[in-house]
This record gives structure tokens, C-alpha cells and sequence, in this order.
């Protein structure tokens, strides 16, 4: 039996194994530390790795993202915690100026090796200002990349790329997925002895051949349910499409994928404006607009902020019932 | 030219401070060549605003924020780093980027948006870098440079180096939160970086009276609600700049703590170019007392008279030659090309930049 673990342990093993890679590597976040994370995803670091290596911030976002930046500049590698990614916003200035821009800025002579890490989501009666899903917002701005893993095989492989990784990644976690497991093989049974998922590679979470739900985040999880049931109850297969790094984008798998089905969802749990499945729409549209048999559709978030109410949150963020019915609407 | 340097200025009291006595004539008189290059590079590139050139328009786009008056800041301060010593400060750039030793060339053609220039014409006159020179911009958002600051310090801190980062701001970027967040850290975390305000009265058309609530004891003071040292210092007196800044570094070094700076300055220019009120929300006389009675090149080169360091000879002929660099300079840059359409989405993601596997994954850009 292959072993499972947790999203969270996932990233905690990744961000481990590359405390231990490299040296220049330093956590720093909001009770990341001695708390052992708001949400344990750095538990046992700082017991491990000391204070020089996981840090402490005080609530001071656009302080120590903007110190994290600059230490960058300087060859550290800062992995910083959001505690919630909705606090990037007081942090904006910073993430969306100074790690993108000073490259170019300076015609190539600077570099920003930073991640920001944090969980991007909605569904947890939390309100408006704490559910936040932004990133389409940050994958708007070249300069910058942006990942979202959805499962634990995912979020520990591409933990460790994005730190490897020689731009600013703005790394969006799920807190409902924290605690669900999936497979994640030991190193040694890796090829290679460690687990490296490159960003800008997309994932065929299920294979089919009726209908492509492609998706980021923790749609996919409710996409593969959608598949679940549009497979058992109207016999259609559906193929699911995990883009897992928003930017840079796996433009080839999900091209391929609408090539093969001929019908293609996209789902998000963000707002529907701007957001990423109107980026992938378009593209699809533009490039594989002979293979299609119906109008590419596009499900999101209700778009309204992110309403309190537990049963009425439910019904603002997509489900699988949902996806079915717009996957039937087109089939 | 005379080598020898007679040790008293009548001028300063800070002229016998230790890291003052050692300095040689050479040393002096390099401060004076240093900011008469930025005065004539700064004029040279005002003629470049305002002149059309062959395709009717100017030479130079966008903002351009003038130094003038203020370059004994750049030139007294940065005569003090060493190896392991940072710079970085916010839009009025130019004046730290030609003492950090940046040359005029690259600096007139990035003004004249040329592919030659400091930053290939991508950033302009507000964002200069030159990680070589540990120079580190060159910042257009106020304030915006202050946690990047306390970030050089941390690097240096992280990597056990013997150094610090002196972090320059404006008298209106010290009300900025970015700047308070980067206070507290620097001193929670014992970062040894030295936030310099450079105040020169005013914040666009806004005076600093109008701007900043403080104690009496000036802008640095609000260090205290930090637990942070602070001084303040006259602006046109290099003497004194070096004195009390070296204090600061020494702190930097020696204790690894940060310190705040206020540096009581004044400038000459408008705002940016295009600060047509220039003149209304200051006096005409206002403007002029400082001209005639502040200006640090001339504080700076009636000091090295009276020590016998120059002769007004030598004087005529240093700003001649800087005046020539200058002149030679947007020579430079006018005949330089333009950057090809084709690099402007270079220098964007390092790992596209240098062709790396991760840099060849997926799809970078979305531009057709
Ligand atoms: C966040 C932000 N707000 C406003 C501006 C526009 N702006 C540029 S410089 C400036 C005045 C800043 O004055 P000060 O800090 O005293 O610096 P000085 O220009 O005197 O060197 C303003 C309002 C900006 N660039 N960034
Ligand atoms: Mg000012």
C-alpha cells in the first residue's frame, strides 16, 4: 500500500526537505514558528531548524514581504506565510511592484527568489475579508508566477519547484484541503529521490473523452466528483484537466484535452470577472475553435463577496451538482 | 592642484572629527568632483527635457525628479561605505547613482530611454540599479523602498556579513505605513540598516509642516517610539554629514542596530519637470536664500579654500570637465539606438531570461 498523507503534511515535508537543500532558504510568517503554524503547515520546523531558519513576523504583511524581497536581492531565499492569501492585499504594493517589477526595471540585473505561500479560498464561513481567491489578480502581472496545487502529491512537488524556482511564486493553498489525504510516495521510491513537479505543467487528473472540466485549486476535486457522477448517471465521461500552475500555464495539455472532447467547463471557485477561466476560454476559443461542438462555458463563485452564512456559502461557491448541470447543458 | 590639506575648516566644527581627519585632499576634492558631476548631469538632462529634438518631441519622457541641492546627502553619506554597504533609495535617484560610481553614459541614456542605458530603458529616471555597485534602485512608489531596506540589512545580517544599508526617503515618505512596518522590524530584529530622510521641505507642493505630525525634535525623533537611535544633521555641510553618519554605521557594524537620519536639505528644482506651481507654493526669496546662502557646492568649495585644498582654478576646471562628461554624455546617449521592439519582454522571469528548463515549461507571456 502506497502511503497517504495529508496537503498539510505534504507541504510541511516539502518545505523541510528544502530547508535542508539549501541554506539560504528561511521561513518567515505570521506564528509560523514557535505556534507551529495557524494552520500546522510549519509544525515541527522550528523545532527542527531553529531560529535562524523559521521566523516569527510580527502582523506586519507589507513589512515582511517587503523585507523578504529585499533580502532576495541578496541571494536568501524567503518562503513567506500568509496566513490567509486575503492579506496580500494590505501587502500589495510590495508583491505586486517590487518582487515584479524590479526586474525589469533594471533590465534584467535583479532577480527575486521569494515564494509567498498561504491558503487562497472560500467555504469556511470566514466572511468577505478572509476568503479571498486572488489569483488571477496576481497571474495578471508578468514578472510574477502563480501556482495552486489540489492535491498532496501536487502541493508537495510543486512546493519544492517553486522554491527552487529563480522568480517570485505566489503559492495558493486550499485550508479545507489541509486535512484530506492523498498518495504521496516515500523519497525512495522516487525516481531521482525526491518528488519535483515542474510550474507551467498541467495534470490529466481523470482521462475521458465526452467533455473537458478543467480547473485549479479544490475545483478539481469537485470537478473529479462532477466526473463521478456524469459518468455513473448519464453515461458521460469526462476528462479533468488540473491546470495546477495557473502561470506559467500548461497551454498544450488543455488544448489537447478540447481537441480530444470536443466540449470544454471551466471551474473556479473565484469571482467570475477576469478570473482564469475567462483567460483559458478565450485561448480555447482562439486556437482550437474548429474542434468545438459547443460554447465553452465557464462556472465560478456567485459573484458577490463571500458571504458568511454556512449554508448559503455552500451555495455561492460550485458543486459538483452544478458542474453536471452545465456539463449537460452541453452534451 | 594642492595635495596637501590643511586640517581646520573655519566652516565646520565637524572638521576634526575623526573619520574627517583622515581624509586627504584627494578625498576632499573628489567630494567637490563628485557633486559638481551630479549638478552638470542634472542640468545637462533638464536642456534634454526641454529641447526638441529631430522628431519634435523631447529627449526625454515622463517624470525627472532633480537632485540639485541636495548632493552633498549622496556624496557625504556614500563616502562612507564599504565593501559590504548598500544602497537604495526612492525616485530622486540620480544623484546616489553617479556617486555609487555609475557613469554618466548609462545614466543619460536610460534617460533618454536607450538601449544603453543602466536598465536598457526599461525603468527611466526613477528607477536606476546597479546590483554591482551594491546599489539597489532607484524606487518610483514613496516609501515603497523602506522594507526592501530592512531586507538588504537582513541579507547581510542572514549571511554573516559586516555591512548595512543605508535606506534614503523623503520628508513626505516618512507618514507611509510601509515605512513604520520596516521600522519596527529593523529594530525587533536588530537589522543594520540607516533610513536617511532626506528632507527637503516639501513633498511635491506640500511643506512639511503640512504633511507630518511631530514632536519638536524633528522627523528622526520618531525613532524613539521604536526604541531607535536617531540624529539629525545639516545637510550642507559634508563634515557634519560624514560625522554623524559614521556614528550610524559604526552602530550598523559594530552592533548590527539601525538608526534614522534626518538630513535637513533643500531643493532647488521644481518637484519633477513638470512642476509648474514650483514657484507658488514657496517664495521666490525662499528659493533663492537657499541658492545663495545653503548651496553645498559652494559650502563645500569655500571650505576647500580656505583649507588651501583647491584654488578657484581648480574649481573652474572641475566643473568644466564635469560640464564636458555631461555634454559628452547625452552625446552618448542621443546616438545611441533605441532597445529593440523584440527585448521588450526580456528581462522579465529569470528562468525565461536564462533558458532554463523551468523557464521553457509552460507559457510565460500571453501576448500574441
Ligand atoms: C505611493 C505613492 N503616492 C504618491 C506618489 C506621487 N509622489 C511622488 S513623489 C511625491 C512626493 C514625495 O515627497 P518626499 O517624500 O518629501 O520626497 P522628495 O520628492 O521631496 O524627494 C509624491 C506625492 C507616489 N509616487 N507614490
Ligand atoms: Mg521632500
Amino acid at each position: 500500500m502506497p502511503r497517504k498523507i495529508t496537503y498539510r503534511k505534504a507541504l510541511n515535508e516539502g518545505l523541510d526537505e528544502e530547508l535542508a537543500n539549501d541554506d539560504n532558504v528561511v521561513i518567515i510568517g505570521e506564528e509560523v514558528a514557535e505556534y507551529n503554524g495557524a494552520y500546522k503547515v510549519t509544525e515541527g520546523l522550528w523545532d527542527k531548524w531553529g531560529d535562524k531558519r523559521v521566523v516569527d513576523a510580527p502582523i506586519s504583511e507589507a513589512g515582511f514581504i517587503g523585507m523578504g524581497i529585499g533580502a532576495s536581492m541578496l541571494g536568501v531565499r524567503p518562503v513567506m506565510e500568509l496566513m490567509f492569501f486575503s492579506f496580500a492585499y494590505v501587502a500589495f504594493d510590495q508583491m505586486m511592484n517590487n518582487a515584479a517589477t524590479c526586474r525589469y526595471m533594471s533590465g534584467g540585473l535583479i532577480n527575486v527568489p521569494i515564494v509567498v505561500r498561504g491558503p487562497a479560498n472560500g467555504g469556511t464561513n470566514v466572511g468577505a475579508t478572509h476568503s479571498h481567491t486572488p489569483e488571477n489578480i496576481f497571474a495578471n502581472m508578468p514578472g510574477l508566477k502563480v501556482v495552486s496545487p489540489s492535491t498532496a502529491y501536487d502541493a508537495k512537488g510543486l512546493i519544492k519547484s517553486a522554491i527552487r524556482d529563480n522568480d517570485p511564486v505566489y503559492f495558493m493553498e486550499s485550508t479545507v484541503l489541509y486535512g484530506q489525504e492523498w498518495e504521496v510516495p516515500e523519497n525512495d521510491e522516487i525516481e531521482g529521490g525526491e518528488l519535483l513537479i515542474p510550474l507551467g505543467s498541467a495534470d490529466i487528473k481523470k482521462e475521458g473523452t465526452d467533455i473537458s472540466l478543467i480547473a485549479h485549486g479544490r475545483a478539481v476535486i469537485t470537478a473529479l466528483e462532477a466526473a463521478e457522477i456524469l459518468s455513473a448517471e448519464h453515461g458521460i465521461n469526462a476528462e479533468v484537466v488540473d491546470l495546477r500552475s495557473i502561470r506559467p500555464l500548461d497551454e498544450q495539455t488543455i488544448l489537447e484535452s478540447v481537441k480530444k472532447t470536443n466540449r470544454a467547463v471551466y471551474i473556479e471557485e473565484n469571482k467570475p470577472f477576469c478570473g482564469v477561466g475567462a483567460q483559458i476560454a478565450s485561448m480555447i476559443q482562439e486556437k482550437v475553435f474548429d474542434y468545438l461542438d459547443a460554447p465553452v462555458l465557464r462556472i465560478s463563485s456567485m459573484d458577490s463577496p463571500a458571504i458568511y452564512s454556512p449554508p448559503l456559502e455552500k451555495a455561492q461557491i460550485p458543486d459538483a451538482a452544478l458542474i453536471v448541470k452545465k456539463a449537460l447543458s452541453i452534451c | 592642484m594642492a595635495t596637501k590639506s590643511k586640517p581646520k575648516s573655519s566652516a565646520s566644527e565637524y572638521a576634526d572629527a575623526d573619520i574627517n581627519k583622515s581624509l586627504s585632499a584627494e578625498d576632499k576634492i573628489e567630494f567637490l568632483r563628485k557633486m559638481l558631476r551630479i549638478r552638470r548631469f542634472e542640468q545637462e538632462s533638464l536642456k534634454n527635457y526641454q529641447v526638441t529634438n529631430k522628431s519634435g518631441g523631447s529627449n526625454i519622457g515622463g517624470f525627472l525628479h532633480v537632485y540639485i541641492g541636495q548632493e552633498s546627502i549622496a556624496v557625504g553619506t556614500i563616502s562612507l561605505c564599504g565593501e559590504n554597504d548598500h544602497v537604495i533609495t526612492a525616485y530622486r535617484d540620480h544623484g546616489h547613482a553617479l556617486t555609487v560610481g555609475m557613469n554618466m553614459n548609462e545614466c543619460m541614456a536610460e534617460l533618454f530611454g536607450k538601449a544603453t542605458g543602466c536598465s536598457k530603458g526599461k525603468g527611466g529616471s526613477m528607477h536606476y540599479f546597479a546590483p554591482d555597485k551594491n546599489y539597489w534602485g532607484g524606487h518610483g512608489i514613496v516609501a515603497g523602498q523602506t522594507p526592501l531596506g530592512a531586507g538588504l540589512a537582513y541579507g547581510l545580517k542572514y549571511k554573516g556579513l559586516k555591512g548595512c544599508c543605508l535606506c534614503y526617503l523623503g520628508d513626505g515618505a516618512i507618514n507611509q505605513g510601509a515605512y513604520h512596518e520596516a521600522l519596527n522590524l529593523a529594530e525587533l530584529w536588530d537589522l543594520p540598516v540607516i533610513y536617511i530622510i532626506e528632507n527637503n521641505g516639501y513633498s511635491m507642493g506640500t511643506s512639511q509642516e503640512r504633511s507630518s505630525a511631530h514632536s519638536e525634535k524633528g522627523l528622526a525623533a520618531r525613532a524613539e517610539a521604536y526604541g531607535m537611535e536617531w540624529d539629525v544633521i545639516n545637510g550642507e555641510d559634508i563634515y557634519e554629514i560624514r560625522a554623524k553618519t559614521q556614528i550610524a554605521v559604526k552602530r550598523a557594524h559594530e552592533e548590527c542596530r539601525p538608526t534614522i537620519l534626518e538630513i535637513k536639505t533643500y531643493r532647488w528644482e521644481g518637484h519633477s519637470i513638470a512642476d509648474a506651481n514650483k514657484e507658488k507654493y514657496r517664495t521666490k526669496e525662499e528659493i533663492q536664500k537657499f541658492k545663495d546662502e545653503h548651496d553645498p557646492v559652494q559650502v563645500w568649495k569655500k571650505a576647500m579654500l580656505e583649507e588651501g585644498v583647491i584654488t578657484e582654478d581648480d574649481f573652474k576646471q572641475i566643473n568644466k570637465e564635469a560640464g564636458e562628461e555631461a555634454k559628452a554624455a547625452s552625446k552618448f546617449a542621443d546616438e545611441s539606438p533605441f532597445p529593440e521592439v523584440s527585448s521588450i519582454q526580456d528581462d522579465i522571469y529569470w528562468e525565461v531570461d536564462n533558458n532554463t528548463e523551468a523557464g521553457r515549461t509552460g507559457r510565460h507571456f500571453f501576448h500574441d
